[in-house]
């Protein structure tokens, strides 16, 4: 379960990661596939994600939300471009409104996924994002940066109550 | 890739579209394309100057572009982590996926 390659391309905003992980691809594909698996690994867990639709097909939709330390809900979704199953996916990622309705204010982003045997039993996942400007990647990621940055401040106010303990 | 060097060229200094496309061998036509491209993106600007289109890097856009790029390059390394996490988790909940793993897997040693 490693990152082996980030690529970060600003010209074309594209980020490039790719993991390898010790499994094979029909099982790597499940955490896709399953939502109960989704909701395990999409949000960090000071903000756990819970799907709510989730149909993987071209065209279908994924939606959910993910609930902060205080309660506090983000709704987000997926329209789904392309499925092939166990090896690919590709979808639309966006922010929605507090009752879950797509935003139409806010920009989306690309997310092409890719799963590859590597040997019997390893699999290469790679996934690559893609925003059509700076300014939807600069709304984009801070949104979906609050939850990650939150998680950083907890944890140094964890540091500093035991460091004043 | 072009529209790298495109970016990297106009940050040092504008210039315009033609003479981006003497620099480049390509025509006036596909540079014109590729700043199309990268002025969408907010990572060039391009000001009129008399006649002339000059095409200027947009440094802060670019340093912010690469300051988003690594957020989100932490935000998958944590998923990916979690991944990891749930692979290595012999869940029975993996259902007939992990059975049909267990029945073909040969005896561990």
């Amino acid at each position: 379960m490693t990152v082996i390659d980030v690529q970060k391309n600003p010209e074309a905003l594209t980020l490039t990661l790719t993991a390898r992980f010790d499994a094979p691809p029909a099982r790597v594909w499940q955490v896709w596939e399953d939502p109960r698996k989704l909701e395990r690994w999409w949000g960090p867990p000071t903000y756990p994600a819970t799907v709510v639709d989730h149909e993987l097909k071209p065209g279908g939709a994924v939606t959910y939300f993910m609930t902060g330390p205080e309660g506090d809900k983000h709704h987000g979704w997926w329209r789904i471009r392309s499925v092939e199953a166990p090896y690919g996916l590709e979808f639309e990622d966006g922010f929605a409104d507090d009752a879950g309705r797509p935003n139409p204010d806010m920009p989306t982003m690309s997310v092409r996924v890719r799963l590859a045997a590597d040997g019997e039993t390893s699999t290469v996942m790679t996934v690559e994002s893609t925003f059509p400007t700076a300014e939807a990647m600069e709304q984009l990621v801070s949104m979906g940066m609050v939850e990650g940055i939150t998680a950083a401040m907890g944890q140094i106010d964890a540091l500093l109550a035991d460091s004043a303990a | 890739m072009t529209r790298r060097e495109i970016v990297a060229l106009t940050l040092t200094g504008d210039h315009s579209v033609s003479e981006l496309a003497r620099r480049f061998p390509m025509s006036f036509a596909a540079v014109q394309k590729h700043v199309a491209v990268l002025e969408r993106a907010g990572l060039v600007i391009k000001e009129r100057q008399g006649r002339e289109q000059r095409v200027r890097g947009n440094a802060d856009a670019l340093s912010e572009v690469h300051r988003l790029l690594d957020q989100l390059a932490a935000v998958w390394q944590g998923r990916i982590d979690r991944i990891g996490e749930i692979l290595a988790d012999p869940d029975p909940e993996d259902g007939k996926e992990q059975a049909h793993d267990r029945d073909r897997r040969p005896e561990e040693p």
